[in-house]
């Protein structure tokens, strides 16, 4: 059941990715963009992959929807008609993608239990064992996230507070703007800045 | 019964999905993504049910939140930075 599950998800990202391609009005694209992430995250949660899920969700389908949509405010709904079909590109992405797929064909299959996680034969009686006395936390996983395996997740930690930063650095330049026009008192600004006050008190 | 639950739930969000793929206005699709979202809220509830894992609910919940507040900013988007709405007033909020 958990197979079908993943599968007809995987499908659906599969059709939502080509509608997102075909799709000429980009706020459409952006809408559908959320719902891939939200998609992709059902997915990950069936998986038992949690913790990605919970990240995928806030980021691709909260934060960079309207990150997506503050982009689309400075510029147009539609995408210009390209005049030529750009086969290169199609041969390139399908090559690399080839390449791609060939190379998750040496790791374990997904829940293997000959994974070499699995297989290793300290590893997992290590952590079981002794991470109550080595680290202190009763949580396994805990143990793992923030000693065994601590320069990864600071890594990780790292990124996701860049990535934060960069966010706030945008939506705070946004919100500073509307009050130098209002302070100007231009008559053509006036709609301009009143609708960036409101995004500003949106986000 | 969970597994007669979880392939409606499944139908029907392919019924949304095309309805948001064929359009043919941007409300359709709003609308439609909408119901997408909370039809993947069920999925998850449902099959935290079915492997037993009633915790699963937590995370449907925060998908709801998350659903919610992309349906609010693009409908935002509609209102504030629509061109059409350009000769928009201030008097008028």
């Amino acid at each position: 059941m958990e197979t079908l599950v993943v599968a007809v998800l995987l499908t659906f990202l599969v059709v939502i990715a080509i509608g997102i391609i075909v799709l000429r009005d980009l706020l459409g694209a952006v809408i559908l963009l959320g719902v891939y992430s939200l998609v992709a995250a059902g997915a990950f949660v069936v998986m038992d992959a949690v913790d990605v899920a919970f990240t995928e969700a806030a980021v691709g389908s909260g934060i960079s929807t309207i990150l997506f949509l503050g982009a689309l405010s400075f510029t147009s709904h539609k995408q210009k008609p390209r005049g030529h079909d750009s086969v290169a590109a199609l041969v390139f992405v399908v090559i690399t993608g080839g390449v791609l797929i060939y190379g998750t064909l040496d790791m374990p299959y997904y829940g293997s239990a000959e994974s070499p996680a699995q297989t290793h034969p300290e590893l997992a009686v290590r952590f079981i064992e002794e991470s109550g006395s080595e680290v202190g936390p009763p949580n396994i996983v805990t143990s793992v996230l923030g000693s065994y395996r601590g320069y990864d997740t600071l890594g990780e930690t790292l990124v996701v507070f860049a990535a934060g930063i960069a966010v706030l650095s945008i939506l705070g330049l946004k919100r500073r703007r509307p009050e130098d026009e209002v302070l100007e008192d231009a008559p053509g600004d006036t709609a301009r800045g009143a609708s960036d006050n409101q995004q500003a008190y949106k986000e | 019964m969970f597994i007669a639950a979880t392939i409606a739930v499944l139908i029907t969000m392919a019924l949304t999905l095309t309805r948001a793929l064929m359009g043919p206005t941007l409300f359709d699709r709003l609308l439609a993504v909408n119901s997408f979202g909370t039809k993947t809220v069920m999925l998850i509830a449902v099959y935290g049910f079915m492997t037993g894992r009633p915790d699963f609910l937590d995370i449907a919940l925060v998908y709801a939140l998350i659903n919610f507040l992309g349906t609010v900013a693009v409908l935002k988007f509609f209102e504030y930075d629509d061109p059409a709405a350009a000769t928009y007033q201030e008097d008028d909020y």
